[in-house]
């Protein structure tokens, strides 16, 4: 399936995407010039470049193509119910009593590719009684294919042995066997076979493929649920501003339709789609699950400032892009609300309008150095580390990165006696240290220098946390340097 | 009682007195205080509004400004535990004061919380006679103490039902170290309240005490050097 994009040049000029090989860009898929002219996939662009110079390389994306495959097989429940991805390049429709609805099978098949080629994708289809025949039609057989249910035998014959989705080896073994079409295979008397595949695992198996494609066993089509999507809508008949009186018509629908299905929102996305075309949308994450129509409005309404409305719009929509299972909740008999249900709708509130990187709780890190020991951790994420211990006592408020001082007056042993720190001296006291806290190897760089911390007070009683980072002679630069990091109460 | 503190002489209060003139070490009732830092860079401020605190394990919204943050330095998790405090702490760290207004405004509103400290660093616009007005009203209808911690010392008007200026004051003996910093000591300058006289007060401060209410420990102090009347809390505010 290849991809039509708005930048590919005329059909005169062949058309590559490439993917990273090992050495290299190398061919990933070609477009039919590309075809015509002798470029095979896998090999290396650059090659390909010499060549042909007048080649059009584009990078390639399998996960998007992939992605774009899931869509796309969702939106081919269309014609049948039940459809579903075929590796990355494929569809299988179960179209079991679906293809009256559209006047027969062939019609049904011109009507799959007229629609098909609308949306920009060439497709090749087959049709089959079985999933594997049909699977081989469409990529060995040419375009169209029709296969009754009884001549499926005669319509893979000619196909080769690889479109069985053997392994290379073997197929490589079925070529020197001489068996190179699956009409060869089929004459060979079963039990030879049997001998030689039945350790073979049946996903690979080429006697169990066959089967299943002759429809001698079953190979039923798993189809993926349907994601269901829990949205409301507001279709308004005059463009309008201000979204605000939609909102609580709007959050009450998604809340019930929640509230039906017992689920709880965690995260929403209000859409506006203005009469210019454009859409404007706000997301709102929640701490815990909920489906009641006043917090997700007090929540959206915070969000509401920024949104630019243009020349107005006529849809608004609220969607729950994330859902949590709801059961119903009974407060406290006497009346008493949840604290825990209070905090959660508060997160929620606080992270919708100050952003959820603003409000943390503190997370413990193994760690000796003092600004490594406390990490937040975002609110949303719900995890609450009980408070830590520590054995020494540490100041209350904590300087990071911690400031440098000047030392005006030091003593060979112990903190400085007279220092300065923002344009004001301090005349130490009293002090008690040191505290050594050395270099975490496994974590800084070589030459990061040891800590000894000293708890000071100066005149007047304010009792402030100095490190020298550093000893005299320690080999790791010059004269060790004093910091001020903490303030103690 | 006779304390080592050179900067006057210290009485100590019958304790009838001390129980109705000074807030209950754990958390008293819900009320907006206002608590000023007396020297510039001093964590007594943060000290005493964790010392008053309640004692509970429901968290405490700590919401601060960039200033306060840059200035004071931000809140040292590890050091709480040693505090006597047991509630984890919410931080919420925003640039302006606007935001830490209406986040204080929002905690206050929520029954969960067991206290709601906020962090303003100099006297913006924002934090007017009228805002703080709004906070006291809210703590009052919702019971959730609000403790506001003015670094900067503004000295703006307030609507707080209590102002509080505290700083640090030189410590005690240590009991094995005669160079290190012993038992911690404030100042707590009560200089306006609602309902109750003003008064200054030495403060200790003991998490591990047995008894809650041992936990706090004032003493009256007068500015002029006096002996403080038995029944008085001693309120010399004007001759210092």
């Amino acid at each position: 399936m290849t991809r039509q994009q708005r930048t590919l040049p005329g059909d005169d000029v062949p058309v590559v995407l490439a993917a990273q090989g090992t050495h290299g860009p190398v061919v990933y898929a070609i477009s039919a010039e590309a075809v015509r002219r002798g470029v095979f996939v896998g090999a290396r662009v650059v090659d390909v470049q010499a060549i042909h110079p007048d080649l059009h390389v584009e990078s390639a994306d399998a996960t998007g193509d992939v992605a774009l495959l899931d869509r796309v097989a969702l939106w081919a429940r269309r014609w049948c119910p039940w459809t579903v991805r075929d590796g990355d390049n494929g569809i299988l429709m179960d179209v079991t009593g679906a293809a009256h609805l559209f006047g027969g099978e062939a019609k049904m098949l011109r009507d799959i590719g007229t629609r098909f080629a609308m949306q920009g994708l060439a497709v090749r289809l087959a049709l089959a009684p079985t999933r594997g025949a049909a699977q081989m039609l469409a990529r060995f057989g040419g375009g169209g294919v029709i296969c009754g249910p009884d001549d499926v035998e005669v319509a893979i014959a000619p196909l080769p042995a690889a479109a069985l989705r053997i392994n290379a080896d073997t197929d490589r073994l079925l070529q020197r066997l001489g068996l190179k079409t699956l009409g060869k295979l089929m004459e060979v008397p079963r039990v030879a076979l049997m001998r030689r595949f039945d350790r073979m695992a049946a996903e690979v198996n080429p006697l169990v493929l066959l089967d299943r494609a002759l429809g001698r066993a079953g190979d039923p089509l798993n189809a993926p649920e349907e994601v269901a999507q829990w949205m409301a809508r507001v279709r308004l008949p005059e463009p309008v501003i201000d979204p605000v009186p939609h909102l609580e018509g709007l959050a009450g629908d998604l809340c019930r339709q929640l509230a039906r299905a017992e689920l709880g929102a965690r995260r929403l996305r209000l859409t506006i789609y203005r009469v210019d075309g454009e859409w404007r949308s706000r997301d709102v994450a929640l701490a815990s699950a909920s489906r009641e129509v006043a917090h997700l409005m007090r929540l959206l309404a915070g969000k509401l400032e920024g949104i630019d409305p243009g020349f107005g719009f006529d849809l608004l929509t609220l969607e729950a892009r994330s859902v949590e299972p709801l059961a119903l909740h009974q407060d406290h008999l006497d009346g008493q609300r949840d604290a825990g249900r209070d905090v959660a709708a508060l997160l929620d509130r606080l992270c919708a309008k100050l952003g959820p990187e603003k409000v943390t709780w503190s997370a413990w890190v193994q760690s000796h150095i003092p600004e490594r020991v406390e990490a937040r951790v975002p609110a949303l994420a719900g995890v609450v580390d009980p408070p830590l211990d520590v054995m020494r006592a540490r100041p209350l408020r904590l300087l990071d990165p911690p400031e440098e001082i000047v030392v005006l007056y030091a003593v060979p042993e112990g903190p400085p006696a007279r220092f300065r720190w923002r344009r004001v001296s301090y005349l130490m006291t009293r002090f008690e240290g040191p505290e050594r806290v050395a270099p975490e190897w496994w974590r800084d760089k070589p030459g990061t220098r040891l800590r000894d911390y000293y708890k000071v007070e100066v005149g007047g009683g304010r009792r402030f946390w100095l490190f020298r980072e550093g000893t005299l002679g320690d080999g790791r630069g010059s004269d060790p340097r004093w910091f001020l990091q903490g303030i103690y109460a | 009682m006779q304390s080592d503190s050179p900067l006057g002489q210290v009485v100590a209060l019958p304790k009838k007195r001390l129980v109705q003139d000074v807030p209950k070490p754990d958390g008293g009732e819900a009320l907006l205080r206002d608590v000023l830092s007396g020297t510039p860079f001093d964590a007594a401020v943060t000290g005493f509004v964790l010392a008053c605190l309640p004692q509970s394990e429901a968290p405490i919204l700590w919401a601060s400004d960039r200033m306060s943050r840059r200035e004071n330095g931000r809140l040292y998790g590890p050091a709480l535990r040693a505090m006597g405090i047991k509630a984890p702490v919410l931080h919420v760290e925003v640039s302006n004061p606007r935001d830490v207004l209406w986040a204080m405004e929002e905690g206050a509103a929520c029954a969960g919380l067991s206290a709601v400290v906020g962090e303003i660093h100099g006297a913006p616009e924002v934090l007017s006679f009228t805002a703080t007005k709004r906070l006291a009203l809210r703590s009052e209808a919702s019971g959730v103490p609000l403790w506001l911690i003015r670094s900067g010392d503004p000295g703006a008007l307030s609507a707080a039902r209590e102002r509080w200026r505290v700083s640090s004051l030189p410590s005690d003996m240590h009991p094995w170290n005669s160079a290190a910093p012993g038992q911690t000591v404030w100042e707590a300058d009560l200089f306006r309240a609602r309902g109750q006289a003003p008064g200054v007060w030495e403060v200790r401060y003991e998490p591990d005490a047995k008894r809650p209410e041992d936990r706090f420990r004032l003493l009256s102090r007068s500015g002029d050097g006096q002996v403080a009347q038995d029944d008085a809390p001693a309120a010399d505010v004007a001759g210092r």
